[in-house]
């Protein structure tokens, strides 16, 4: 590629990459829906998906063509533009905010890092930024579609995503401290040394902000215990009961690429993101730049999916959270907690300084 | 590079600001003020104000608009009809305002060559980042400030608080 | 290579227009929301001249135009929902208690 400039070189690269991870990140989202039902089945002494395929392997391409080909219902006291626009910017930033991660070893050909699509050195803000605009995306749907169960499931799910915003901003504050950046590449690095003993949550003490952040992001996808905004047995659906077909879809896919978001990001800043839990010890069985980029690559793919397994479960365990019992806690016990961590974390920071 | 980066988000911004005006529906209204928003962290990054440019999207856009956008669904607000004050208005209102820009840009512009030209990415003296720039004088020359703003939103919280209370 | 004056004259735009919404708009959430855009118009200039002077104390002053802005913002939004508990309406124009 000696005849491309600089420019060209870069610009091919970031579009490849942009291709690739928006594939395999519709493909985890595929996945991911599976693996829910096929986990959530066996938590309750049932099979789960398996005629397509073998094991129902195929089930996710069967269900993405029966969405695409069911009828595009449009209601007709919708407000039209806001209608179709909502699943576009739920999707939209979900997709979007998994461009700021690093998925592997700083890997640099022709001056271009492979593994992360663009390193940002506000990568974690970022993140914040685009997560705080999906809020839209739901408070649009219930809003528009004119349904009295969308409107409260719209706006139950945009007070509770403001109110858990600060508790994983503050959540987030204690590893920035430590990292002593906000770009997610040093944050990694900064856990890297001693593999698994050196990570935030081990070796940095930082696990109560773990916990923090674990709820917090619960709360941020919508999911269970906390998923209130689609609560089936009071507003039939929540904010997308009158969408059908792709646009159903979209908001679907958002909810799971949502959720794969925040397992990277819960990887990134306290699991030690694709470093591996080993440290450096075995670095020298493996020979080759390309060939240590796939290991670190396969560790930073094990601890994600192993954050969406902790998801299934407890989606399989915990019941419903109450509406007033899902503010208190948010605003009584995990924001104080997590202003008190911030405090011990910088404490400690000037004390060992 | 640059100058079509504040073309294209100058001219989104201002599109967007005319649709606030000219939308009758304040959730119209609303969106179109997120999308000036936006644009402005745009340009704030053009700027090289990286810290502002994330803040403004993280506040503005995704919490105090979307307090607005609550509000308005909660109250279930309608459009606007035009009333008698709306016609005043109108007749004071536009010239006001034009004559203000006018006023303003005429200023601008007979300075200009006083107010030279930006660079991207804007420029350092001696932190590594724009973040740790920013830190580090908020933190050292302009403490006493920063602890004010955190007493001014306690005052808020607790002034939101009694004022939503059910009796008042 | 942009000139410092155009950042400001679009700063001058957004806030002519916000100061023009703030006058036509009868309602007052949208009312507020002017407010908003002439503060968003106004750290734009700040933004501009503290790239201009090289210096970062113009962004420090956004950020806590922004920390006001917040402050405002949500006692003023808990302002208009207890005005609204009592009047039932949002136009500015029927809001006149004082009168009566």
């Amino acid at each position: 590629m000696s005849h491309l400039n600089h420019f060209e070189i870069f610009l091919l690269f970031s579009i490849v990459k942009i291709l690739i991870v928006l594939v395999i990140t519709l493909l985890g989202v595929a996945y991911t829906v599976l693996l829910e039902r096929k986990v959530l089945g066996r938590l309750q002494n049932r099979w789960g998906p398996s005629r397509v395929g073998p094991f129902g392997i195929l089930q996710p391409l069967v269900d993405g063509l029966k969405l695409f080909l069911k009828e595009d219902m449009m209601p007709l006291a919708v407000e039209r533009p806001l209608f179709i626009l909502a699943p576009i910017i739920a999707l939209g930033c979900a997709l979007i905010s998994i461009a700021v991660v690093p998925f592997g070893a700083t890997t640099i050909v022709d001056g271009v890092d492979l593994f992360q699509i663009a390193n940002l050195n506000i990568g974690l803000l970022v993140i914040l930024g685009v997560t705080s605009i999906g809020v839209y995306g739901i408070a649009l749907s219930g809003w528009s579609s004119n349904n009295k169960y969308s409107l409260f499931g719209s706006l139950r799910a945009t007070a509770q995503m403001i109110s858990y915003e600060l508790a994983l901003g503050l959540s987030l504050v204690g590893v920035v401290l430590r990292a002593g950046s906000l770009s997610l590449r040093d944050i990694v690095a900064s856990q890297s040394a001693h593999g698994a003993l050196s990570w935030n949550i081990f070796g940095g003490y930082q696990f109560i902000a773990f916990f923090i952040y674990l709820m917090a992001a619960y709360a941020e996808t919508n999911r269970t215990p906390f998923d209130l905004a689609e609560a089936e047995s009071e507003l039939v659906a929540g904010y997308h009961t009158e969408y059908s077909s792709m646009k159903f879809a979209m908001f679907f896919m958002a909810e799971y690429a949502n959720m794969i978001t925040v397992a990277c990001v819960a990887t990134l800043l306290f699991f030690g993101g694709a470093s591996s839990p080993f440290g450096h010890t075995f670095d020298h069985a493996a020979p080759g730049l390309l060939l240590t980029g796939l290991i670190s690559i396969f560790w930073f793919v094990a601890k994600v999916f192993a954050f969406l397994l902790l998801y299934i479960w407890v989606r399989g365990t915990l019941p419903r959270f109450r509406y007033d019992q899902l503010m208190g806690f948010g605003w009584k016990f995990l924001l104080p907690v997590a202003m008190v961590n911030v405090l011990a974390t910088a404490l400690a920071l000037s004390y060992h300084s | 590079m640059e100058i079509a980066l504040f073309i294209i988000f100058g001219l989104l911004a201002v599109a967007g600001a005319l649709n606030l005006l000219f939308q009758r529906h304040p959730i119209n209204s609303a969106l179109s003020l997120v999308v000036v928003m936006m644009s402005l962290a745009v340009l704030y990054w053009s700027l090289g104000a990286e810290f502002l440019a994330a803040a403004q999207v993280i506040v503005y856009a995704g919490a105090i608009m979307v307090l607005f956008v609550f509000v308005v669904m909660l109250l279930n607000a309608g459009e606007e009809d035009r009333t008698h004050g709306s016609r005043i208005a109108y007749i004071a209102g536009i010239p006001g305002a034009a004559a203000i820009f006018c006023l303003l840009s005429f200023v601008f512009l007979s300075e200009r060559s006083h107010l030279g030209s930006t660079q991207i990415g804007g420029y350092l003296t001696s932190a590594v980042s724009n973040i740790s720039e920013v830190s580090h004088a908020l933190f050292t020359s302009l403490l006493l400030p920063f602890e004010v703003t955190s007493i001014l939103i306690l005052v808020a919280i607790l002034g939101a608080v009694v004022l939503a209370r059910k009796e008042l | 290579m942009v000139p410092i004056a155009y950042y400001l004259i679009l700063a001058a735009i957004l806030f002519s227009i916000g100061i023009a919404a703030f006058l036509i708009k009868r309602n007052v959430i949208t009312i507020f929301m002017s407010i908003e855009l002439m503060l968003n118009a106004v750290n734009l200039t700040f933004v501009a001249f503290s790239h201009m002077w090289h210096q970062v104390s113009g962004q420090i002053f956004v950020f806590f135009v922004m920390v006001v802005a917040a402050a405002e913002a949500s006692v003023g939004l808990a302002i208009i929902i207890a005005l609204f508990r009592v009047r039932q309406t949002l136009d500015v124009d029927q809001i006149n208690l004082l009168k009566h």
